[in-house]
């Protein structure tokens, strides 16, 4: 086990596109680590480098103690999990859980014992036999998962190991990976675009946007305080509100008169934009006290909560999260108000969190 | 096709006296169907139906009037002068037969060799301007060849690879290397990149992960290429004539051209030369059939 150090990480292909501008990372040992972001924001390529799949154009990657820039993949001692499962078509499971260990010349005894271990492990008993194509997607990648396990390699890297599951398995997969990784205590860096997967799998997690790295921090960090507007947009659904305010009276004050409580350091004679949470609002009957008045455009029923979608003031699709107890006609008109503490605010013109 | 959608319509849940009137609507239209695909048929078919009954009939069977259809006598001569000289040893058709074997064989392993790897390495990397060289390579099979039929020939002359079977077969794996590349880069495209990641993490070189896991993955791909190739190589004419002319080195297409003219054809010769020479072709693409239809279809690897 081992942890990973990814030093200003630049990647640039021959044709001139980047695909990592500037990536730095320190992944601790056993850290169950997330790259979070849209296609093209670059995790992919910095896992592949990682992986040595890629060779990065500048920059540095260590695991463990070992500078890996010039390695082959196969002596960077780690394992990988695809997208596509990626299991070799003409062999049987039993078969490609044991290919890397006989590529790596173990004896025959070993691994027959480490196939078993991972096999029970993933609860293959029954699929040993069976060749990739008679494995159902969800199968397949269990063997995959067990494929990487056999290795008991220093790190695991994952690339969107869930995206090609029904949603039922990949939830199913997801507590399953956790639990793994939680019970292996080895590091894994994890790659995905489903900020869901992320919230729930990561110790912390890393937001790339655009080749960069935009936040690193626990899922609650990243949440509740999102480093920019882009993060505050990519992460929660539904999304943060962004709320155009403007110091007054030592409160912040939205162009429709709602009111909220401003954070400390507020910089002054800039544009400002207030992220609020859907749960930081509360939608009420018109003229509640702190409220100001807002009409209810649209409202989402999911079962345990409502989404309310209200105007006030100028401020269009302010979505607001409900108990399903408190229900309001489309089109009545309503209150709204904050109750939650202060909410980031970001500089328009930046995109950065200023407080 | 639309015999079938007919039916499908016919067997639905509608009122009795439709479905009749129906049901002959599409008797009628049936009968004309079969009876245009018959006449259709008889006209493609019978040239090579009459190519055979010549290459079988004595000499002058082949030219009786009113034309003798059935009632012939049976002779296998023609077979024998396409292989047996009338001296007795090697016939100059012959000779001809396995000069094309060889060129068509070895400019499409050739092409296969080359094109291949190729076709995979423009899959699986990132290459400058891999858009335009793709369309540069493309752009080669644009125009007819016989537009370059003559600087090929003056080039070839400066370099004496006039009238040798090397010139043909170097020819010919020019033309179907793009072909190749082409058409292989689609069935790489097809075969997962990550069996070769995979693969590379669990200790192989990039070339071994290749050649171990995409490579047999591909031969169905590969199969299906290079019957199109060899097809190509066998049948080409223009080039064969052109650069080419003792008959040592000459290809088949020529040879069996080069029968006609003259004062007498001997078109049971010619019937019968042309026959063999249409079999190997028609043997291979039947043994590949199975790999010519996951070829054509990709769908050779399910993701």
């Amino acid at each position: 086990m081992a942890g990973i150090e990814v030093t200003a990480l630049h990647k640039r292909y021959p044709d001139g596109t980047v695909a990592v501008e500037h990536v730095d990372l320190s992944i601790g040992d056993g850290e169950l680590f997330v790259m979070l972001g849209p296609s093209g924001c670059g995790k992919t390529t910095t896992l592949r480098a990682i992986a040595g799949l890629e060779r990065q154009t500048t920059g540095d990657i260590r695991i463990g103690e070992t500078l890996v820039n010039d390695l082959p993949p196969a002596e960077r001692d780690i394992a990988m999990v695809f997208q596509f499962y990626a299991l070799y078509p003409h062999l049987r499971t039993r078969d490609n859980l044991a290919f890397p260990l006989r590529a790596e010349g173990l004896p025959k005894s070993e691994v027959h014992e480490r196939v078993d271990e991972a096999a029970r492990l993933m609860r293959l008993g029954p699929l040993l036999d069976r060749r990739p194509h008679r494995l159902s997607g969800g199968e397949q990648q269990r063997v995959a998962l067990a494929r990487a396990l056999v290795r008991r390699p220093r790190a695991f890297l994952m690339d969107e190991p869930l995206t090609n599951l029904d949603a039922e398995l990949r939830a199913d997969m997801r507590t399953e990976i956790k639990h793994l990784q939680g019970q292996l205590g080895t590091t894994m860096v994890y790659v995905t675009h489903d900020q869901v997967e992320a919230m729930s799998l990561g110790h912390r997690i890393a937001i790339l946007n655009k080749g960069r790295v935009e936040q690193i921090g626990t899922p609650l960090e990243v949440y509740d305080r999102p480093a920019s507007l882009f993060c505050a947009a990519f992460i929660g659904s539904p999304p943060m509100n962004l709320i155009e305010v403007e110091v007054a009276d030592g409160k912040l004050r939205s162009q429709g008169g709602l009111v909220l409580t401003p954070p400390p350091g507020l910089p002054r004679d800039r544009r400002l934009v207030a992220g609020v949470r859907p749960e930081a609002l509360e939608v009420t009957e018109q003229g509640a006290e702190h409220s100001v008045p807002a009409r209810v455009v649209s409202a989402e029923w999911l079962g345990d909560e409502i989404i309310y979608v209200v105007d006030h003031g100028g401020q269009r699709d302010v979505r607001v999260r409900m108990p399903p107890t408190v229900r309001f006609a489309a089109d009545a008109p309503v209150g709204l108000r904050h109750t939650g503490g202060p909410p980031p605010v970001y500089d328009v013109s930046t995109e950065e969190l200023v407080a | 096709m639309a015999v079938s959608v007919d039916e499908a319509v016919a067997t639905g849940p509608a009122p009795d006296r439709t479905r009749s009137a129906r049901r002959r609507g599409g008797l009628g239209r049936t009968v004309l169907e079969v009876a245009l695909l018959a006449v259709l048929a008889v006209v493609m078919l019978f040239p090579v139906l009459w190519m055979i009954e010549t290459s079988i009939k004595e000499n002058r069977d082949v030219y009786a009037i009113p034309a003798k259809f059935f009632d012939f006598k049976v002779t296998l001569d023609h077979f024998k002068d396409v292989f047996v000289a009338s001296g007795g040893g090697r016939s100059a058709l012959s000779v001809s037969f396995l000069n094309s074997v060889l060129v068509a064989g070895v400019s499409t392993v050739l092409a296969t060799v080359l094109g291949v790897p190729a076709a995979w390495a423009y899959s699986r990397f990132s290459v400058k301007a891999k858009k335009d060289q793709l369309f540069f390579i493309l752009s080669t099979r644009f125009m007819p060849p016989v537009v370059v039929v003559i600087p090929i020939f003056l080039m070839y002359r400066q370099v004496g690879l006039i009238d040798s079977k090397l010139g043909l077969i170097l020819i010919y794996a020019a033309f179907n290397v793009p072909f190749t590349i082409w058409m292989m880069k689609g069935f790489v495209d097809e075969v997962p990149a990550e069996y070769e990641d995979a693969a590379m993490l669990d200790g192989y070189t990039r070339l071994q992960a290749f050649w171990r896991f995409t490579l047999p993955l591909l031969l169905p791909g590969i199969a299906a290429t290079a019957v199109f190739a060899l097809i190509f190589s066998w049948n080409e004419f223009v080039f064969a004539i052109f650069l080419t002319s003792s008959d040592g080195v000459r290809t088949a297409p020529p040879a069996i051209a080069g029968l006609i003219g003259g004062t007498t054809v001997d078109w049971g010769l010619v019937a019968a030369a042309s026959l063999v020479f249409a079999l190997p072709v028609l043997i291979f693409a039947y043994l590949v059939r199975k790999h010519l239809v996951a070829g054509v279809t990709l769908g050779a690897v399910r993701r």
